[in-house]
C-alpha cells in the first residue's frame, strides 16, 4: 500500500495546493511536497527489491487489484518497484521541493494553481515510473501532460502559448503513435488476457508473438518496435525529434524547467528501457547501430546546437539533448554498464539539469536577462550562485566525483565493451570509434559552458539591466546548494542507487543473447 | 407468514416515481401558480429524480434485471439494459434539476419547466423498457413532446422559439415517418411486440421484402432523428443552441442516450439480421451512419466560433462513437457485447462529461458573459473551480487518459477491432484525435488567454456550482470506477444477445 499512500497523499496535496489562498500557497505546497520526498526516502531505506521487474524480478512493494474486466481480457492496477524504478522515484520527489523552492521568487500571479500543478504533475509521474499494468501507465503518462501544458502555457515567457501548444500536440501524437503500435503488438501475443507488462515481457520472450492480420510476427515487431520507439524519442528528445524542447524550455519558468529537464525527460528513456529494450531485445539488436547513430547525432548536435546559443536556458536546454544522447548509447549497448550507466545517468542528469536550470533562474531573477552578451562578472556579486553554477558545469561536463562523471564513465565502458554494436558492420574498431566520437561531445560540452562562464560570470561587473543587481535569497539559493551536494553525493558514492540498478539490469545482456540466438523472439 | 415477494410492476419504480414526480410538481405549481418559489419546484424534482437514481441504482446493484421481467403481456421489459440507460437518464436529470434552480431563477413558466423534464425522463425510462413498436412509439412521443416546449421555454427569447419551432416541424415528420414504419413492419409480420415480429422474420417473408426493407429503413430514420444521426442530424445545433442550456444538456445527453436505448432494443430483439439480411442489412446502414455522423460532427465542430454550437456539433460527433455500438455487431463471435456494453459506457459517461459542458454553458450564461471562445478568456481567473470542471469534461470528452470519457472510448474502439471492425475503430480514433483541436480551445481561452475585459459578477449560484462539480467528479471518479460499470453493461448487452 505504500505506493499508493505516496501517489494519495501527493494527490491530495495538491488539491488542498490549488484551493489555498495564494498568499500561503507556495509555503504549504513546499512542505506537503516534503511528505512525498521523505516518503519515498522510506522506502528507499527498505526496499526489498531484487532482480527486474519485467523479467520475474522480485518487486519491492507490489500490489495488484482487479480494476475493469473486458470479456476474456483484464486490465488490473498493478504497481511496484524495482532497482530501475525505485532511484526515479526518489529523484522525482526530492527534486519537486527543491522545484517548488525555485517558484517563490518568479511565481507571482496565479501561485496556488501553480504549486496545485506542480503537486499533480509529481503525483502523475510517480505513478509513471511505479505502474506495472499498460493502461495504468499509460493513464499516468498523459496525466502529465494536462499540467505541464497549462504550466507552460499559463506562466510561460512571452511565446508561451505557441510552446505550450506545441509541446502538447507533440508529445500527444507521439503517445498516439506508440500507443497504436503497442496495442497493435499485444493484439499479436496468443493467448495474453492482461495489459500486465511483466506478463507481455514474459510472453514476448518466449516467442508467444504471432501475426497480426496481413503482418507477420517479424514485421509486427519491427513496426511495433519503431513505433514505440517515435514515441518515446519525442519526449527524450532524440535528434530530429527535439525541436519541441527548446521552446518548452526557453518559454517555461524555471521550476517547470527543473521538472521538465529533471524528471519528465527520463520518462521518455525510462519507457524505451522498459519497452523497447526489454521486451523486443530482438528488434533491438537487429537496429542497433542506426540507434546508436540516433544517440551519437544527438549527444554531438546537441552540443553543437548548445555551442551556438545566446540565451544562457537555451544553452542548458540543448545540453540536456546531448546529455540524453548518452542514455541512448548506454541502453543499446546492451551491456551491464551501458544499461546500468544509462539509468544512472537518468538520475544524475536528473540533478545536474536541475541544478543549471535552477541557477540560471536564479540569475534571470536578478539580472532579469539571460543573454550571455548582457551580463558579465556576476561572480562579483553573486558569489553563491556563481559558485554553485560553475560547480554544476562541471558536473554536466563530468568531472570525477560529481553525479555525471560516474554516468558517463559507465555509459562509456558500456559502449566499448558492447558485443551487440561491436556485432554490426562497424566491428570493434569502428565501434571504438564511435563511442570515441560520443566522448568528443564531452569537449564540446566543456567548452561552450566554459566559455558561457568565461563571459558571464567571471572578469569585471558589467550586466545591461535596469534592475539591482544583488545576492539572491536564501530560499533561492538553498535548493541549490542541497542539489550541488547531492550531485557530489552520488558522484562519490555511486553505489547509493548504482547496486539495486545494476542489479535490476543485470539480466539485460542475456535476454539480449538468448534473443540474437532466436531462443525468443 | 409467507414471505413478502414485491410484484412485477414494482421493476417499473423508477418510472413510476418520475411520473408520481411530475404529478406532485403539477400539484405544487397549482397551488399558487406564479408564486411558486423556484426551490420548492427544482427541489422536488431533485429529489424525485434521486429517488428514481436511487433505485435503479439499488435495483442494479441488487441483480434486478438479471432475469428479465416482463409486464403488460411482454409490452414492457425491466433488465439489466433498461435500468442501465434509466441510471444515464436519472442522474442527467438529477443534475439538470440542480442547475436549473438558478438558472430559471426569476423566469416565468418555472412550474411547467420541471414537470416537462420529468415528464420527458419518464418517457426515456419507458422507451428503454419499450419491448413492442407501440409502447416505443408511445414512450417516444411521451419524450419528445415535452421536449419541443422544453426547447421553446424563453418564450420572448427569439432564439429559443425558432429552434423549438425548427425542433418540433422535424421532430413531427419524422413520429410520422417512423408511425408508417412501424405500420409497414406490422402489415408484415402482423405483430407489434419484438419477439414476435423477430419470430415471424425468422419464419419468412416471402413477397414481401421491399415493403419490409422500407419499414425498417423508416423505423432507422425514425432513431436517428432522436440520436441527432447524419443525416436526420439538422434540428440538433439549431436546438442545442437556441435552447436554454440545462435543456440543451438534457436533450444532448438523456434524450440522445433514449434513443440508443431503443435502436439496441428494437434492431437485436425485432429485427434478427439472419431473417432481414437480405432484405436490408442494418449492420451495414448503420456502419455508413457512424462514420458519417463521426466524421461530420467533428469537422463541423472544428469550425465553429461560438462555443455552445461546437459542443452541439461535438454531440453529433459522440453519436457517431456511439453508433459503433450498432455499427460493429455480428463480426467476429463473442464481441456483440463488448460492442454494444462500450457504446453503453460510452453514453453513460457522455451523460456527464456532455451534461457537465452544457451546465458550465449555462453557468457562464447566467453570468451574461457572451459566447464565442474568445469571450471566455481567462474565465479561470474569476471562476477557478468550474474552470477545472470544465477542463476535466473537455479533455474527457476528447478522450484524454485521465478521465472516464478515454477508458469508454477505449473500451468501444478496442471492441469494435476485436468484432474485426478495425476501420471502425480508426476513423473514430482518427476523429478523436481531431476532436482535441477544438475541445482544447475552450481550455486555452478559459486558462492561457487573458481576458478581453474585466469579468463582472460577484455571484456564485450554488445549484449550479453542485450540478457542475458533482459531474466532474463522476466523470474522474468513473475512471478507477471503471470496472462494476463495465460489468453491468457487459451484462446488459449479453442478455440482449442471448
Amino acid at each position: 500500500m505504500l505506493i499508493e499512500a505516496l501517489i494519495a497523499v501527493t494527490l491530495l496535496s495538491a488539491a488542498v495546493v490549488f484551493f489555498a489562498p495564494n498568499r500561503v500557497a507556495g509555503k504549504l505546497a513546499f512542505a506537503l511536497s516534503l511528505l512525498p520526498a521523505a516518503g519515498s526516502l522510506w522506502m528507499y531505506s527498505r526496499f526489498g527489491g531484487e532482480g527486474n521487474a519485467l523479467l520475474g524480478g522480485e518487486l519491492a512493494f507490489e500490489e495488484t487489484a482487479t480494476w475493469v474486466s473486458l470479456g476474456q481480457y483484464s486490465l488490473n492496477w498493478h504497481v511496484g518497484l524495482d532497482g530501475i524504478s525505485m532511484p526515479l522515484v526518489v529523484l522525482t520527489a526530492v527534486l519537486t521541493p527543491l522545484a517548488i523552492l525555485a517558484a517563490w521568487t518568479p511565481i507571482d500571479e496565479r501561485q496556488s494553481q501553480f504549486y496545485g500543478l506542480m503537486l499533480f504533475m509529481e503525483t502523475s509521474l510517480l505513478g509513471v515510473f511505479s505502474a506495472l499494468d499498460f493502461m495504468v501507465w499509460f493513464v499516468f503518462w498523459e496525466m502529465v501532460l494536462v499540467p505541464m501544458y497549462f504550466l507552460i502555457g499559463v506562466w510561460g515567457g512571452p511565446r508561451r502559448k505557441y510552446a505550450a501548444i506545441k509541446f502538447f500536440v507533440y508529445t500527444n501524437v507521439a503517445s498516439l503513435v506508440m500507443f497504436i503500435g503497442f496495442m497493435a503488438m499485444v493484439f499479436g501475443i496468443d493467448g495474453l488476457n492482461t495489459l500486465d507488462l511483466p506478463a507481455i515481457a514474459q510472453a514476448l520472450n518466449d516467442g508467444a508473438l504471432s501475426g497480426l492480420g496481413p503482418l507477420s510476427a517479424e514485421t509486427l515487431q519491427v513496426v511495433a518496435f519503431f513505433a514505440m520507439f517515435l514515441g518515446f524519442a519525442v519526449k527524450v528528445p532524440v535528434v530530429p525529434f527535439h525541436t519541441w524542447l527548446p521552446d518548452a524550455h526557453v518559454e517555461a519558468p524555471t521550476p517547470v524547467s527543473i521538472m521538465l529537464a529533471g524528471v519528465l525527460l527520463k520518462m521518455g528513456t525510462y519507457a524505451l528501457l522498459r519497452f523497447n529494450f526489454t521486451m523486443l531485445p530482438g528488434v533491438a539488436q537487429d537496429y542497433a547501430l542506426l540507434i546508436a547513430v540516433f544517440a551519437v547525432v544527438s549527444v554531438i548536435y546537441g552540443a553543437m546546437l548548445a555551442l551556438a546559443q545566446t540565451d544562457l536556458k537555451r544553452i542548458v536546454a540543448y545540453s540536456s539533448v546531448s546529455s540524453m544522447g548518452y542514455v541512448i548509447l548506454g541502453l543499446v549497448a546492451y551491456t551491464m554498464y551501458g544499461v546500468g550507466g544509462a539509468t544512472f545517468q537518468m538520475v544524475a542528469h536528473g540533478l545536474i539539469s536541475g541544478l543549471m536550470f535552477m541557477s540560471v533562474g536564479v540569475i534571470y531573477n536578478t539580472t532579469h536577462t539571460r543573454m550571455v552578451s548582457d551580463m558579465s562578472g556576476l561572480a562579483d556579486r553573486m558569489p553563491v550562485t556563481v559558485a554553485v553554477f560553475v560547480a554544476g558545469a562541471f558536473g554536466y561536463m563530468g568531472l570525477p566525483l560529481m553525479a555525471g562523471f560516474a554516468a558517463e564513465f559507465f555509459i562509456f565502458v558500456g559502449s566499448f565493451q558492447s558485443t551487440v554494436l561491436a556485432g554490426t558492420v562497424l566491428g570493434t574498431n569502428g565501434l571504438a570509434l564511435l563511442t570515441g566520437l560520443a566522448m568528443f561531445g564531452i569537449v564540446i560540452v566543456a567548452g561552450y559552458l566554459l566559455l558561457a562562464m568565461q563571459r558571464t560570470l567571471f572578469g569585471p561587473f558589467e550586466v545591461e539591466t535596469d534592475y539591482e543587481v544583488d545576492r539572491a535569497a536564501f530560499h533561492d539559493v538553498a535548493p541549490l546548494v542541497v542539489l550541488v551536494l547531492l550531485v557530489i553525493l552520488l558522484g562519490v558514492n555511486p553505489d547509493i542507487f548504482y547496486t539495486m540498478i545494476q542489479d535490476a539490469v543485470r539480466e539485460m545482456p542475456d535476454v539480449a543473447t538468448a534473443a540474437a540466438t532466436g531462443g525468443g523472439n | 407468514m409467507a414471505e413478502f415477494v414485491w410484484p412485477d410492476w414494482a421493476a417499473m419504480a423508477p418510472a413510476i416515481i418520475l411520473t408520481l414526480t411530475a404529478l406532485m410538481l403539477f400539484l405544487v405549481d397549482s397551488l399558487n401558480p406564479r408564486k411558486t418559489s423556484g426551490a420548492v419546484l427544482s427541489g422536488v424534482a431533485t429529489v424525485g429524480s434521486l429517488v428514481a437514481l436511487g433505485i435503479t441504482g439499488w435495483f442494479l446493484a441488487a441483480g434486478t434485471g438479471e432475469e428479465a421481467i416482463t409486464l403488460y403481456d411482454g409490452a414492457l421489459v425491466v433488465d439489466t439494459m433498461s435500468l442501465f440507460f434509466a441510471l444515464i437518464f436519472t442522474s442527467v436529470t438529477v443534475l439538470v434539476s440542480v442547475a436549473s434552480f438558478d438558472y430559471l431563477r426569476d423566469s416565468p413558466n418555472q412550474g411547467e419547466y420541471y414537470i416537462l423534464v420529468v415528464l420527458a425522463a419518464t418517457g426515456m425510462t419507458l422507451m428503454a423498457s419499450a419491448n413492442s413498436l407501440a409502447v416505443v412509439f408511445v414512450s417516444l412521443e411521451l419524450a419528445s413532446l415535452p421536449s419541443y416546449a422544453l426547447v421553446a421555454i424563453l418564450k420572448q427569447n427569439r432564439g429559443s422559439v425558432e429552434a423549438g419551432l425548427k425542433y418540433f416541424l422535424i421532430g413531427a415528420l419524422s413520429s410520422a415517418i417512423f408511425a408508417y414504419g412501424i405500420s409497414l413492419v406490422y402489415g408484415v409480420t402482423g405483430s407489434l411486440k419484438l419477439a414476435d415480429v423477430a419470430t415471424s422474420l425468422n419464419g419468412g417473408f416471402e413477397g414481401l421484402t421491399g415493403v419490409l426493407g422500407i419499414g425498417v429503413l423508416m423505423v432507422l430514420g425514425g432513431f436517428a432523428f432522436k440520436t441527432a444521426t447524419v443525416p436526420f442530424h439538422f434540428w440538433a445545433p439549431e436546438a442545442y443552441e437556441g435552447a436554454p442550456a440545462p435543456v440543451s444538456a438534457f436533450l444532448s445527453s438523456a434524450s440522445k442516450a433514449a434513443g440508443f436505448a431503443v435502436a439496441f432494443r428494437v434492431f437485436v430483439t425485432g429485427f434478427p439480421i439472419e431473417a432481414v439480411a437480405g432484405t436490408i442489412d442494418w449492420v451495414l446502414a448503420f456502419q455508413i451512419l457512424a462514420v458519417v455522423t463521426m466524421t461530420l460532427g467533428n469537422f463541423a465542430a472544428a469550425t465553429q466560433d461560438k462555443v455552445k454550437r461546437m459542443l452541439a456539433y461535438s454531440s453529433i460527433g459522440h453519436a457517431g462513437y456511439a453508433l459503433i455500438g450498432l455499427a460493429a455487431l455480428y463480426g467476429q463471435p463473442g464481441n456483440n457485447e463488448w460492442v454494444m456494453g462500450g457504446a453503453m459506457l460510452h453514453l453513460l459517461v457522455y451523460g456527464f462529461m456532455n451534461t457537465g459542458a452544457f451546465l458550465f454553458i449555462a453557468l457562464v450564461e447566467y453570468w451574461g458573459v457572451g459566447r464565442t471562445f474568445e469571450d471566455y478568456n481567462g474565465l479561470a481567473t474569476k471562476a477557478p473551480i468550474a474552470s477545472v470542471a470544465m477542463t476535466a469534461f473537455m479533455f474527457s470528452l476528447a478522450g484524454l487518459p485521465p478521465f472516464a470519457g478515454f477508458m469508454s472510448k477505449y473500451v468501444l474502439f478496442m471492441g469494435a477491432i476485436g468484432a474485426g471492425f478495425w476501420w471502425l475503430a480508426a476513423v473514430g480514433a482518427i476523429n478523436s484525435a481531431l476532436s482535441l483541436y477544438y475541445y482544447s480551445r475552450v481550455v486555452k481561452a478559459i486558462w492561457i488567454e487573458d481576458p478581453a475585459t474585466e469579468f463582472e459578477f460577484q455571484d456564485r449560484p450554488v445549484g449550479l456550482y453542485v450540478a457542475i462539480v458533482a459531474a466532474a467528479i463522476m466523470t474522474v471518479a468513473l475512471l478507477p470506477a471503471f470496472g462494476p460499470v463495465t460489468d453491468q453493461a457487459f451484462s446488459a448487452a449479453a442478455a440482449l444477445f442471448a
